[in-house]
């Protein structure tokens, strides 16, 4: 019999931390739900101090969704913002994973000269932060006259290195003699990863697209650099330009960005924990 | 026929890669070589200037700030959250139900950042929630974005956002190593800190190694915490190397963004080499 730990403490102190990691999110889902009235006291200090600190009720005194009916009948403006999101984070997703899944293909079972130094500097590519690439893409972006629009968040995006390396790590698991053998029987490259590539990497595929979506649903970096106009901002940048002064709207808002983000997570939260060991962990 | 057959099927994966490859070598590699040579020339008339955008960006002050705060930064928050994590994922390796736990500490990762600015100013702000419970405890209140205070808050936001994604792979690592080789050590008289040091702890060194390349590289993006709660000049201490990038963008200072993402650039790709070298050396 393996000797344990006693559980019941470590249980404790785990649960202890769980509630202090989703304090700040459960806020984020509770205070919405407040009268108006009852956000004064939270959100009047922060505008305008007039010697009482900020102070919160963690339930609802009088629970309402006026404030989100606020936000969705009459803020015509969100929902071009919400727009600008989903515009922007799905065509990159859908254009990225067309991109990588055949390049990934092509770095786990072509050898050719170069192919070792190339997927390095993918690799070097994938580690460097934004800041680095950042003036490189703006040149590009200005000479293409793309500046201001939302090609120019889109594009770099979709030829970003991670994903490639990421759905790589799942190809190639896949063993050679499956996909040749099915070579010898005639078929092509297409229809290798067609009928034994797509089903054999697909929790790859589903990963990388999970990690990328949760990390463009909250994209700032790109967004702040290429694009001037903030009618174009996606959700991530254009909440907080609302400001405490709004905050009424800003906390209905936010509810709403949230949503999108957790239900990706909770369905998608197995792809995401392989997608992480995937990237990180060798084997 | 068959001659000209062969080298096509060599080059079989030339159309799969090629959308790829063209996409990157534009919008990143031959962009990238390009600031390269622009950080050795003037910004207007574009003459060969030598080091000379490298001496101006190293003695420049603004610079120099941003550097100091990022080592700092990453030099307090990537150890904590190193052996933090670790702890965790040792605790839960020992317990049976932890898929509740690992969801909860995971969670952040999926939160967007703009979706708690404001959550975070309530609490951290001048007037806000925690300065009312200090206060009314008799204590003063505490300007905790205003004051070199913000650096631990944005500690504390990093290790937030990371704790989960280290701990999944702390935990990844431990359940790895093998229960035959514990096992074993328990039955020759082992107790539970000598199998931690001397058999759980090396294994995991290749572990290491990515979770420190990793929580490296995610620490740049705590630029998006700072920028969206403090703005683009937040107080001093959270100066960071990413405000600077931004604000030579805004002014157009193109030739010292040159030769500051050189430098960049060529700071971690020597750190990516050596800690892979010290690594493999350990291997063999």
């Amino acid at each position: 019999m393996k000797k344990r730990i006693a559980a019941f403490p470590v249980y404790g102190v785990m649960a202890a931390l769980c509630a202090a990691v989703l304090f700040p999110v459960l806020l984020a889902v509770i205070l919405p739900f407040q009268a108006e009235e009852e956000l004064r006291d939270t959100l009047a200090p922060l505008v305008n101090f007039s010697g009482r600190y900020s102070q919160m009720d963690f339930l609802p005194q009088y629970p309402t969704i006026a404030n989100f009916r606020e936000l969705l009948v009459y803020s015509p403006e969100f929902y071009r913002v919400f727009w600008n999101s989903l515009l922007m984070v799905g065509t990159i997703l859908v254009f990225q994973t067309l991109t990588a899944v055949p390049a990934a293909w092509a770095f786990a079972r072509a050898e050719f000269r170069g192919r070792k130094l190339l997927f390095n500097i993918y690799v070097i590519f994938m580690l460097m932060p934004f800041q680095v690439t950042m003036l490189s893409q703006y040149l590009v972006i200005d000479g293409l006259g793309l500046m201001n629009r939302r090609l120019a968040v889109i594009l770099p995006a979709v030829f970003s290195t991670f994903p490639v390396f990421l759905i790589y790590r799942g190809f190639a698991d896949i063993p050679r003699d499956v996909a040749d053998s099915a070579r010898i029987d005639g078929a092509n490259e297409w229809q290798v990863l067609r009928y034994i590539g797509l089903p054999l990497g697909k929790s790859g595929i589903l990963s990388c697209m999970v990690i990328c979506f949760l990390d463009l649903w909250n994209m700032v970096e790109q967004p702040l650099t290429f694009l001037r106009d903030k009618r174009l901002y996606p959700l991530s940048l254009y909440l907080p330009t609302l400001g405490a002064g709004n905050g009424v709207i800003l906390l209905a808002a936010a509810a709403v960005t949230l949503i999108p983000a957790a239900f990706v997570f909770v369905i998608g939260q197995e792809e995401l924990e392989r997608g992480i060991i995937a990237s990180a962990l060798k084997e | 026929m068959i001659k000209g057959k062969i080298p096509r099927r060599r080059l079989w994966f030339v159309p799969f890669l090629l959308p790829s490859m063209a996409g990157v070598l534009i919008f990143t590699f031959l962009p990238f070589a390009d600031s390269v040579r622009r950080s050795f020339c003037a910004a207007v008339t574009g003459e060969f200037v030598g080091v000379n955008n490298y001496r101006t960006v190293f003695s420049n002050e603004a610079f120099r700030l941003a550097v100091k705060n990022t080592l700092l930064f990453t030099s307090v928050c990537i150890p904590l959250l190193i052996v933090l994590s670790f702890f965790i994922a040792y605790g839960l390796s020992r317990l049976r139900h932890i898929a509740l736990i690992k969801s909860a500490l995971l969670f952040p990762l999926a939160v967007p950042t703009a979706a708690l600015v404001l959550i975070w100013q309530i609490l951290f702000g001048d007037t806000g929630w925690i300065n009312n419970i200090l206060t009314s405890h008799g204590h003063e209140a505490v300007s905790f974005l205003g004051s070199s205070k913000a650096l631990w808050v944005l500690v504390g936001s990093y290790i937030w956002k990371n704790l989960g994604y280290t701990v999944l792979l702390w935990l990844t690592g431990i359940m790895s190593v093998s229960t035959a080789v514990t096992d074993a050590a328990r039955v020759d008289g082992a107790n539970e800190r000598q199998i931690l040091f001397r058999i759980v702890l090396p294994e995991l060194k290749p572990a290491l190694y990515t979770i420190t390349i990793i929580s490296f590289l995610n620490s740049f993006k705590v630029f998006r915490e700072a920028y969206l709660v403090a703005g683009a000049y937040p107080h001093k201490s959270i100066y960071l190397l990413q405000h600077l990038f931004n604000n030579w963008f805004v002014n157009m200072d193109l030739d010292k963004m040159a030769a500051a993402a050189v430098a960049v650039f060529s700071v971690i790709f020597a750190a990516i080499v050596l800690l892979q070298r010290a690594w493999d050396r350990e291997e063999t």
